[in-house]
């Protein structure tokens, strides 16, 4: 047993969390925000530099090789400053699904342009009137001789109205398939909006698409396996993602308790808010339990994975709930505007529940597994 | 004992029913069914609706243009207007600044403010915290220095307050502001009416959480006020305030709202199991938090009952508008949280969109769903924090 990081491991922490908090304070992403895209190219040209855009994918396709660790170290520094850069849509996701089902042809189509911060792909499967977290989709996918067409429309899709390639989900004979579509594909359409969380979202209407049988990710009917692989290694990431923004929100409570004064005194003399602040303690170390399980998690058996990912998101709903509402709450006013940081680390971690299956979801899913511990054979 | 309205009051209870049923514009009625931004005009209207009614500033002394209704007869009123999704008045108005000017204004005071408060014709907005003054309100430092010169007798106000609600609208603030800092810090706060429109006032908006920009700075810089707008007298503000801010007890824990949004629970509910969002294990999952939320509303509902009696009866604890402020914000806040769940991912995107063609009014619930819940983080900070309130309760009713 050892949770230590190794040197190198060190090194990567190191280098992420500086650069977000050297580049991406809160006034650089409110200005990233107020961008006509909402996000910075600037700060994505700043992680490709730092070999950060390829970290997890395998050296023969351009990346690094990085693991579960690794995602999990970037992700919190990425938690950190709250970045909205489509590193989880693109690197983590979209990037978990090509790692998991892209032919060897496909990846060198497009890992190296992801990799360089040319290329933005995201994925585009939840459907409105579907079950929230599922792998089924109703858009369809009909045979057209060697390729396909598809009909459809998608909702929350992260960053797709920046994305140059979507990975769609589309239903057909063999059962639910996954495609790479252009951007610029006829009879795509994509309607962006800006997330509650400062992330882009879109929906995304198809009408007729036609792709090609080298669109096709992985075997006709492999969608679901593929989508369950990459949504747990998601999980993992965005796991990670959230102990970053708790631990900020944290700091900033804390420091705000030690300096606020009311009364006379600072308001952190006030046991009532102290106590509070130790809730939050405490559910951020449990927090940070559970990703490193979800990190190490990656490469054990299906079984054990998903039980042990499911309970991670599970954990984090419920912490980063609990520390984002103390957190607005021992701030008082101040912790309900959008000139602070807090409030937007409130409504990341908000999001972050809502991502992949809420809370209840993965509660859902580990009761109907038998729970968290593997009963002994 | 007995849980039963009497027969005069279910009978008012129908009466109120059908007015609302009659008099509430459907327009404003969607919007708040959507939980969309009530504008000024919005509020303004309704307000305006209300008072031709007699109806707008009901907890008014009868002269005012208040009514002499039993507390149970105000408590049904609002769980009424609750229910039938009617917006509320500006609570600048209608609770704060009306009736202190009742109880502590001048007769020209009177005069000027109170039928054009009661209709809206002055929208009021709350000058009280300031940056190093929140719950710690008296510790608060915006002077008004009294001057006599060619320009009359007035003071002269210098200094900033903050999380104004509204002073963007506003043609009138009600404010505290400091004559006096020789002694404790709760003397020499002066209560003070003063025109928006004055020179020397600039207000700088704040954005919320929501994405909404009614909060607000406002700053004083050399702002005259003539002596005649102090409420009260001078340097007795806290007097006045503290008036103001213990607020009608009949409504504090606002069921009539919460019970409303459980109805609008239960609509969706019904409406994503129909459609296939829910699948039955988050089904049995909504069904449980659901039936707890409902055991927590009853109690809570019942508790309100029991203080609206024993006000009849002229009496009870004063800590009890604290345990309903504290109970009653809470269960305001679980409801926007139930709502957020079950908007699910298709909630992040603020901006209302229309995935699959559908009706776009039936959906506005979908887009309001996190920023409700964002917003209504503020009820447990404002009118004093439940941690305050906790402080109050343990100190009067436990003696701690
Ligand atoms: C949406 C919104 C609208 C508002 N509108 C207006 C308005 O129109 N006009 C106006 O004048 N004001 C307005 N306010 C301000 C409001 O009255 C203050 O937010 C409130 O008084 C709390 O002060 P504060 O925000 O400075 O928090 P602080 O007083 O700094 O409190 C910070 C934290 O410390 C806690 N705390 C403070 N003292 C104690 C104690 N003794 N024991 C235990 N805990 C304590 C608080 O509960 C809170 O959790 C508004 C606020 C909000 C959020």
């Amino acid at each position: 047993m050892d949770f230590e990081l190794n040197d190198e491991q060190k090194m990567l922490q190191e280098m992420a969390t500086r650069f977000v908090s050297e580049t991406y304070g809160f006034s650089q992403r409110e200005h990233a925000l107020k961008s006509d895209a909402g996000w910075s190219r600037e700060a994505w040209a700043g992680l490709a530099e730092m070999g950060l855009l390829g970290l997890p994918f395998a050296e023969e396709d351009g990346g690094f090789g990085g693991g579960g660790v690794e995602m999990m170290i970037v992700m919190e520094a990425i938690g950190r400053g709250l970045m909205v850069e489509p590193y989880f849509a693109t690197v983590v996701l979209a990037g978990a699904v090509l790692r998991h089902g892209a032919s060897a042809d496909q990846r060198a189509a497009i890992v190296p342009g992801i990799v360089a911060g040319e290329t933005i792909v995201t994925l585009a499967h939840h459907e409105a009137g579907m079950p929230r977290h599922a792998t089924a989709a109703r858009t369809r996918a009909m045979r057209d001789g060697e390729g396909w067409i598809l009909d459809g429309g998608k909702i929350g899709v992260l960053h797709g109205a920046g994305a140059d390639r979507l990975i769609v989900s589309a239903q057909g004979e063999e059962g639910l398939s996954l495609f790479l579509v252009d951007a610029d594909a006829p009879g795509l359409r994509v309607e962006g909006a800006r997330g509650y969380d400062g992330v882009p979202v879109a929906s995304v209407h198809l009408s007729g698409v036609r792709v090609g049988a080298d669109a096709l990710i992985g075997a006709a009917g492999q969608g679901e396996a593929i989508l369950t692989r990459a949504f747990e290694e998601a999980t993992a990431g965005l796991v990670a993602e959230a102990v970053g923004a708790m631990s900020e929100t944290f700091d900033l409570t804390v420091d705000y308790l030690k300096t606020r004064q009311q009364f006379g005194v600072t308001i952190g003399s006030f046991q009532a808010l102290q106590h509070r602040a130790v809730d939050m303690l405490m559910e951020l170390e449990l927090s940070r339990s559970m990703a490193i399980l979800a990190a190490l998690s990656l490469d054990s058996d299906a079984d054990q994975r998903s039980r042990n990912i499911a309970a991670a998101k599970a954990q984090i709903g419920k912490s980063g709930r609990l520390i984002g509402q103390a957190a607005v709450q021992l701030h008082g006013a101040i912790g309900i505007t959008a000139e602070y940081k807090v409030g937007h680390a409130f409504k990341r971690l908000t999001a972050i529940d809502a991502l992949l299956g809420d809370r209840d979801h993965h509660l859902a899913a580990l009761a109907e597994k038998g729970g968290v511990y593997r009963a002994a054979a | 004992m007995k849980l039963d309205f009497t027969p005069e009051e279910t009978a008012f209870r129908d009466e109120v029913r059908a007015f609302l049923k009659e008099a509430l514009p459907g327009d404003l009625r969607r919007k708040m069914i959507d939980r969309e931004h009530l504008g000024k005009e919005d509020i303004v209207r309704w307000q305006r609706i209300l008072n031709a009614r007699g109806w707008a500033v009901t907890h008014w002394p009868v002269e005012y243009g208040g009514q002499a209704w039993t507390p149970a007869q105000r408590y049904i009123f609002q769980e009424e207007m609750a229910l039938a999704h009617a917006p509320e008045g500006s609570p600048f108005n209608v609770n704060m600044i009306g009736p202190v000017l009742c109880k502590f204004g001048t007769p020209a005071q009177k005069e000027k403010f109170l039928a054009a408060t009661a209709n809206i014709d002055i929208w009021w907005c709350q000058g009280f915290s300031e940056p190093g003054a929140g719950s710690d309100l008296a510790s608060l430092k915006t002077t008004a220095v009294r001057v006599k010169d060619s320009g009359g007798d007035h003071y002269v106000l210098n200094g900033q307050k903050i999380w104004t609600t509204q002073a963007q609208h506003a043609d009138w603030m009600f404010g505290l502001f400091r004559t006096d800092s020789s002694g404790r810090k709760q003397q020499g706060i002066t209560f003070l009416l003063l025109d928006m429109k004055t020179p020397g006032i600039t207000v700088r908006p704040i954005e919320t959480i929501d994405g909404g920009h009614d909060a607000n700075e406002v700053f004083f810089d050399d702002v005259r006020v003539p002596v005649d707008n102090v409420v009260g007298e001078e340097g007795k503000g806290w007097d006045v305030a503290k008036h103001l801010l213990g607020s009608e007890r009949s409504g504090i824990a606002r069921i009539g709202l919460s019970k409303e949004r459980l109805s609008q629970l239960r609509a969706l509910e019904r409406r994503l199991t129909d459609d296939g969002t829910l699948t039955p294990a988050e089904q049995a999952r909504l069904a449980h938090k659901l039936a707890e939320v409902e055991v927590e509303l009853r109690a809570l509902e019942l508790t309100q009952l029991r203080v609206v009696a024993a006000d009849a009866h002229g009496g009870g604890a004063n800590a009890a508008a604290s345990i309903l402020k504290v109970k009653g914000t809470e269960m305001q806040q679980r409801m926007t949280e139930l709502v957020l769940e079950l908007a699910g991912p298709a909630g992040l995107a603020t901006a209302p969109h229309d995935p699959a063609g559908g009706d776009d009014a039936e959906d506005g619930w979908v887009a309001a769903a996190a920023p409700f819940y964002f917003t209504m983080r503020k009820v447990s900070i404002f009118g004093g924090s439940n941690e305050i309130q906790k402080n109050i309760i343990a100190k009067t009713l436990l003696g701690l």
